[in-house]
């Protein structure tokens, strides 16, 4: 069962757990102060405002009784997904490198973008070849990755980028960067491979019905 | 503003006593034109309101409407206009907080959003000002509670300089059996507050909405604007839905204009009862309010439930698991409405007279004259880029990419489109769903302006397949005291009315914002619609994709009166004459039927900028277009009921059209290229200039 946690202020719980549903896994919302279900094979950070996004995204929520819980089933290896504002909570709680900050439109951005798949030698990017281009939507305010020089080469020399933005032909250049993201990273792999945490959406774009299923790749990593 | 001497007539007659100070401020606002439509419900007879998918009709905080026996949909629109003037970002945020609260009352979850908002002249800076924060509070508010916001619409005018408009409009979902109503229940049930704690924002807001904006509004009314919270509002969306799954809710009423008075009293009166409420119950936020503060706040993200006494201890539970504050405070009666306070009555009136007594204002009107024909020489190439440029006819990227518009995985047709579509699997269909009006239209020619914004909201759904289904307005108007301004706003009560039941689409609800009048005069005449349909074929984008031909389907109106070309090209013109009722109502259900049919490839609305608009928006980077058209009326007469149809059969086109006009634009091209011949003048523009002259939002704004 994948529990998709829910904060106050999380907004995306619902919509993981149906594209979930449409792949076929048992998916559902667990409270973010009940404990994680025993039976626990997978955990997705969804999307939203948690607590307001008040101090920084993500920062309360990484502090939150659960992400103790969340970071014990990571280390055991239970794969663990970090969407949009679950990337910065992935980020603020220590299971990923980085922080996501405000972008350099300073503004809200909902549109789609195109993404490069820089590794496709994990669990979370197995569906796609390396050098493919997918179509994802984005939805924030704060996605604007960051890290400081030496880690970053660190993060590039472990393989652990997983998306670049870039235009539809694949080039990664500063036009198809949305936010500003150091490098154009649009998702990175956590500290323990079974992490993975991206701004752009993949629930959203996974419905037949709504025109895209390019992100199915990405949700079906959960098969392990 | 107090309350005026015949309406205190009027209470004491009743009362048999002289009101108490906190009787006084609740008749004041609660018989304020914004809760009580003095000057306009005369008018809203007009409307009609019937139909068999209709459920609840207008009265209750949100219309609801049956997909299928088992799936609703709530609609509802709000106006925050005053509030949007005096603090752009927190006026516009709480109007959304405010709709949203509605959908929640009836039981539903909601689903969408919509924003159509009118502002002064572009080229200000106030407008600018304006526009930046109210989009901001919009997307600030919208995003965070996770309710999309997927169509809408964006005007400019010289005449919103002192009064802009935001008007919102909210979609819910429920299923059948969860319905709640505003209709009180049962005497000895309790009255349990959920929500945010009471402070003394927006006290009086509901008499701040019901005058004109003074000159010094900006400084001097902002005590009277609330300020949201969207944090707590999306706790509230979550504990309202559990509060519906468990059954616990009788009846349900939001706390918006007149807060808990307001909510309480309607409530209570509309399921024919009284209360007893203890005012000193409320959970507040600062120390030492008095009862009319506590009875007058207008602090956001509260709702007031009607529930069974066992049910109140679950009810107080779950609210405290969402980290939402509550209160008992008080419980449904027999007899009147009273509120103590300090162990002293300081409300007891009879609730009914309280909701519903306000006299009515029987006032004078003045019908405003129609142009004639003076049509300046125009230069096609001036002529073609101040229209694709207008901001009013421009890309409003700018503006949409701010809001979450996918979050809910429904959105199947985002924004940019003629309508948005939603994913409603729970109905097996899609979802429809438009809104705006025009104030060109409206100011050449209320009547009818207003029903062509109906024809044209209708056009909208049709183009993307669907059937409309319901309809809300929310009808802008300045000081109806003033002959003409009430002449005007008479004018587009009734043409929407006529052209809605001309189309059979019900209007189920409503919002009325009089006295949007400042020192720089009365707003245009604005009836703003939100439309739904369902659409349960397929239907093909407005861009265009280089397999068929190029056709206008639909009556022409033959004249320029409203429209952008002679905004910026001087002259004048009546405005456009639409089709009698029987012929629109088959244009809609024509352009409805060929958009869903497999030979149309492509299919895009006419309307504001005409055909010349139309065009641009269709032509790609990869796919052009060469089309020739009679003349200049033609190119940028603004009539609705018409589309552009790229189709790969047109044999198929005109059986399909039947009586409707279909005439030959031209044809696709792969030059990327939009060619228009008009009368022996010739232009072309690339897809990259286009863009570029549509991007004038985004340009001027970042």
């Amino acid at each position: 069962m994948i529990a998709v946690v829910q904060f106050g202020g999380s907004n995306c719980d619902r919509d993981a757990v149906r594209a979930l549903s449409d792949l076929g896994f048992e998916a559902e919302r667990v409270w973010h102060e009940d404990p994680l279900p025993e039976e626990t094979t997978g955990i997705v950070l969804p999307g939203g405002f948690s607590y307001g996004d008040y101090l920084r995204g993500g920062a309360m929520a990484a502090r939150s009784p659960i992400m103790k819980s969340v970071r014990e089933a990571a280390a055991e290896g239970v794969p663990v997904l970090g969407v949009c504002n679950g990337a910065q909570i992935g980020c603020e709680s220590g299971l990923t490198p980085g922080a996501f900050t405000t972008n350099a439109s300073a503004r809200f951005q909902c549109e789609h973008v195109y993404l490069r798949v820089e590794n496709a030698d994990t669990r979370w990017t197995a569906a796609y070849e390396e050098g493919e281009v997918i179509e994802l939507p984005i939805a924030h305010g704060e996605g604007r990755f960051e890290l400081d020089a030496e880690r970053y080469e660190e993060l590039e020399a472990d393989d652990r980028i997983l998306f670049r933005y870039c235009d539809e032909d694949g080039n990664v250049t500063d036009e198809a960067n949305p936010n500003g993201s150091l490098g154009n990273v649009a998702g990175v792999l956590g500290d323990s491979e079974s992490v993975a945490v991206l701004m752009p959406h993949p629930e959203r774009a996974s419905l037949p019905q709504l025109g895209n299923t390019d992100g199915r790749g990405v949700l079906a990593g959960f098969e392990g | 503003m107090t309350l005026s001497d015949a309406d205190r007539d009027l209470v004491v007659a009743e009362l048999g006593r002289d009101p108490t100070p906190a009787e006084e401020i609740l008749f004041e606002n609660l018989w304020s034109e914004h809760c009580a439509y003095r000057s306009s419900r005369p008018l809203l007879s007009a409307f009609d309101s019937e139909g068999d998918q209709v459920v609840i009709g207008p009265g209750d905080d949100a219309a609801v409407v049956a997909l299928d026996d088992d799936t609703y949909i709530t609609l509802g629109i709000e106006s925050h206009n005053h509030p949007s003037y005096v603090d752009p970002y927190d006026g516009a945020a709480t109007g959304v907080g405010g709709i949203v609260r509605d959908t929640l009352s009836m039981g539903a979850y909601p689903i969408a959003l919509a924003d159509c908002l009118y502002f002064g002249d572009f080229d200000r800076e106030h407008s600018r000002y304006l526009l930046d924060g109210v989009v901001e509070g919009i997307a600030d508010y919208g995003n965070a509670i996770g309710v999309p916001t997927v169509t809408g619409s964006t005007s400019f005018h010289e005449n919103y300089e002192g009064n802009p408009l935001v008007n919102v409009a909210c979609v819910g979902l429920l299923s059948a059996d969860r319905l709640v109503t505003a209709e009180a229940q049962k005497a000895g049930n309790k009255l349990v507050l959920v929500g945010s704690s009471t402070g003394r924002d927006g006290l009086g807001g509901a008499s701040f909405a019901s005058e004109d904006l003074a000159e010094d509004a900006e400084t001097e009314d902002r005590p009277a604007v609330q300020v949201g919270d969207p944090y707590t509002e999306k706790l509230l969306i979550e504990c309202n839905e559990a509060l519906i799954d468990e059954d616990l809710v009788e009846s349900a009423r939001d706390l918006g204009a007149a807060g808990l008075g307001g909510a309480s009293s309607e409530l209570v009166a509309k399921g024919g009862f009284g209360a007893e409420i203890d005012l000193e119950k409320v959970h507040q936020r600062e120390p030492n309010m008095n009862a009319f503060e506590i009875l007058l706040s207008e602090s956001q993200e509260r709702m007031c439930y009607e529930v069974t006494p066992e049910n109140v201890e679950r009810v107080q539970e779950l609210a405290a698991r969402f980290d939402l504050g509550s209160a008992v405070i008080g419980e449904v009666a027999e007899g009147n409405y009273v509120c103590t306070f300090d162990g002293e009555p300081v409300v007891d009136v009879p609730p009914e007279f309280l909701a519903e007594g306000a006299p009515m204002n029987d006032l004078d009107s003045v019908e405003p004259e129609s142009a004639e024909r003076d049509l300046p020489a125009f230069d096609l190439e001036d002529a073609f880029e101040a229209v694709v440029a207008d901001p009013n006819t421009a890309s409003k990227r700018w503006v949409y990419r701010q809001y979450d518009h996918e979050v809910g995985l429904r959105t199947a047709r985002r924004p940019g489109d003629d309508a948005a579509l939603l994913d409603v699997p729970e109905a097996d269909t899609k979802l429809a769903f438009t809104g705006g009006a025009d104030p060109n239209w409206t100011t050449a020619a209320p009547y009818d302006g207003a029903r062509a914004v109906a024809f044209e909201n209708a056009t909208n759904l049709a183009a993307k397949g669907a059937s409309p289904l319901a309809t809300v307005d929310c009808l802008n108007g300045g000081n109806p005291e003033k002959p003409d301004v009430y002449g005007g706003f008479k004018g587009i009560v009734d043409g929407l009315a006529d052209m809605c039941r001309a189309l059979s689409v019900p209007v189920v609800g409503g919002n009325v914002s009089l006295y949007n009048d400042s020192v720089s005069g009365p707003i245009p005449p604005t009836p703003t619609l939100a439309m739904v349909g369902k659409a349960d074929g397929s239907s093909p984008g407005l861009s265009l994709s280089g397999e068929g031909d190029l056709f206008l389907v639909g009556f022409p109106g033959g004249a320029l009166g409203g429209s952008a070309v002679l905004e910026h090209a001087g002259g004048s013109d009546a405005f456009p004459a639409l089709p009698e009722d029987a012929d629109a109502a088959t244009a809609v259900e024509t352009i409805r039927t060929v958009a869903a049919d497999e030979s149309t490839v492509a299919v895009h609305d006419v309307s504001h900028g005409g055909l010349a608009v139309a065009l641009a928006e269709m032509v790609t980077d990869e796919v052009g277009a060469e089309v020739s058209v009679a003349d200049y009326v033609s190119l940028f007469e603004e009539t609705p009921g018409r589309v552009v149809v790229e189709t790969t059969d047109e044999a198929a086109l005109r059986d399909l059209a039947g009586d409707v006009p279909v005439v030959e634009l031209g044809a696709t091209t792969d030059d990327a290229t939009l060619s228009l011949a008009v009368d022996g003048d010739e232009v072309a523009y690339g897809a990259a200039d286009i863009a570029d002259l549509r991007d004038v939002l985004a340009r001027e704004l970042d």
